[in-house]
């Protein structure tokens, strides 16, 4: 039940916006994140943002993805769907 | 960027995989408190490729199956209140109470009707002003603060038609109870994102603190998920217990201010009756303040429920599996008795109880 979703933020109207959510137009509430703008990711959940996602933060992880992936050569192991 | 599939690159994965073979020397018991991460785990056929060092155990962090079967009974109850309309969202529908689920009394003429948001029940009680809508409010932190800003919302535009019913439930002291029981052996706690999201990574330091196990947060995509079990059996490898958040792109370590505030506003922390835990204080969210006059409890009033205590389904051990006591698969009725398709239990039910992913995509089937 506490599943969210990232989606993008399309326009914004008062306490409301429009995402688009995988391909898929959405309007939900902006009332948890009053610091969100156009063009934000935000984690969606139940019709609301309940965070704006820190771009900086994904890169960062994804750079210590990338230096693991390097180090450890990834030969063996089967990969999860 | 788009935040999805770059988390879920199958090279990464399996570097992430690899690092936790190579780092996972003794045996360890690790709870996943949240059953998004039971669910995930399971999908995306993570739990399949751990070492069999690691042992993953579900914890009670499916807010479907902790709801106990006497609040579910009052919840019956309420959307069986003519003029009343039961406004729920749908995973809710066929949880069995004591004398049946929401389904079965919506088969019995009680009007339950299945929403995606609190939005949703806002908009059936501006269309409907002479039904009074029962917002049924069920869920963690994630989900508490969306019941309040249409709680706000209402109030803002003089919608007297509109009640909550809170069963709304807190996590970190369902996971203390847990921990202070000492009925499972646990060597680290994978900390749910998205309860996290808003309440923030710090509010798991105590786990650290007083019970010097490791709880690193973690996300649901599968690099995310991969990473947050790597730290964690790095975490006991080297013997540390620190919190640890892998989920830096959604979880601050102060959460959501916003949100946090919103709850304040709204809610005071009440005793809470978790199916498994029992009573455990501090637990729950209770309207305060002038929010009060939107408590759908008073409705009951006057009309006594049946005096029978409340009862769990016969021969359902869902209270064990959600104290991470019990593995589904040891449930007598699992898979015999009781599927998704006739479930008996709880954690059967919903799609994020650990019965369901057990049998959906586990080896014992
Ligand atoms: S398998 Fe069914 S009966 Fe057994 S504990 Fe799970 S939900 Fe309850």
């Amino acid at each position: 039940m506490c599943v969210a979703v990232p989606a993008l933020i399309v326009s914004i109207e008062g306490q409301e916006a429009e995402v688009d959510l995988a391909g898929v137009r959405r309007r939900i509430g902006l009332q948890l994140v009053p610091e969100a703008n156009v063009g934000d990711y935000v984690l969606v959940h139940a019709g609301f943002a309940i965070n704006v996602l820190d771009p900086d933060e994904a890169e960062a992880t994804l750079k210590l993805f990338a230096e693991l992936d390097a180090m450890s050569g990834a030969e063996e192991g089967e990969a999860p769907s | 960027m788009r935040y999805v599939d770059e988390f879920r690159d199958p090279a990464r994965a399996r570097a992430l995989l690899q690092r936790i073979h190579d780092r996972a020397r003794r045996p360890v018991q690790l709870m996943e408190f949240c059953g998004t991460h039971t669910h995930a785990m399971f999908r995306h056929g993570i739990r399949q490729l751990l070492p069999p060092s690691i042992t993953m155990l579900s914890g009670p962090g499916c807010p479907v199956c902790v709801t106990s079967a006497a609040d579910l009974d009052r919840a019956i109850a309420l959307a069986s209140l003519p003029g009343v309309t039961l406004a729920t969202f749908g995973d809710m529908l066929r949880v069995p109470g004591s004398r049946g689920s929401l389904q079965t009394a919506r088969a019995a003429g009680a009007d339950v009707r299945v929403i995606y948001s609190s939005l949703d029940a806002l908009e059936i009680a501006r269309r409907e002003p002479a039904q009074t809508v029962v917002l049924l409010g069920v869920g963690f932190e994630t989900t508490a603060p969306t019941m309040a800003a249409a709680l706000l919302q209402a109030e803002k535009e003089g919608l007297e038609n509109l009640r909550l019913y809170s069963l709304h439930k807190l996590t970190p002291p369902a996971m203390a109870a847990i921990l202070r029981s000492g009925e499972v052996a646990l060597d680290g706690i994978l900390a749910p994102g998205h309860v996290s999201a808003i309440i923030g990574s710090s509010a798991w330091e105590f786990v650290a603190r007083d019970f010097a196990l490791p709880c690193t947060v973690a996300g649901f995509e599968p690099l995310d998920t991969l990473q947050g079990i790597a730290d964690l059996v790095e975490q006991c490898e080297a013997g540390i217990a620190q919190v640890h958040n892998t989920y830096g792109r959604g979880v601050r370590a102060a959460g959501n201010p916003a949100a946090q505030a919103l709850l304040a506003k709204v809610f005071e922390v009440s005793e809470a009756e978790w199916r498994g835990l029992g009573r455990v204080p501090a637990s729950g969210l209770a309207l305060c303040g002038r929010f009060r006059r939107f408590d759908a409890t008073p409705l009951l009033e006057g009309h006594s429920l049946e005096p029978a205590e409340a009862r769990e389904p016969a021969g359902c051990r869902c209270g064990e599996v959600l104290r991470g006591v019990l593995d589904p698969t040891r449930c007598p009725l699992f898979g015999r008795v009781c599927t998704p398709d006739q479930p008996v239990g709880p954690c059967m039910v919903s799609s994020e109880g650990s019965c369901a992913a057990h049998y959906r995509y586990g080896e014992a089937r």
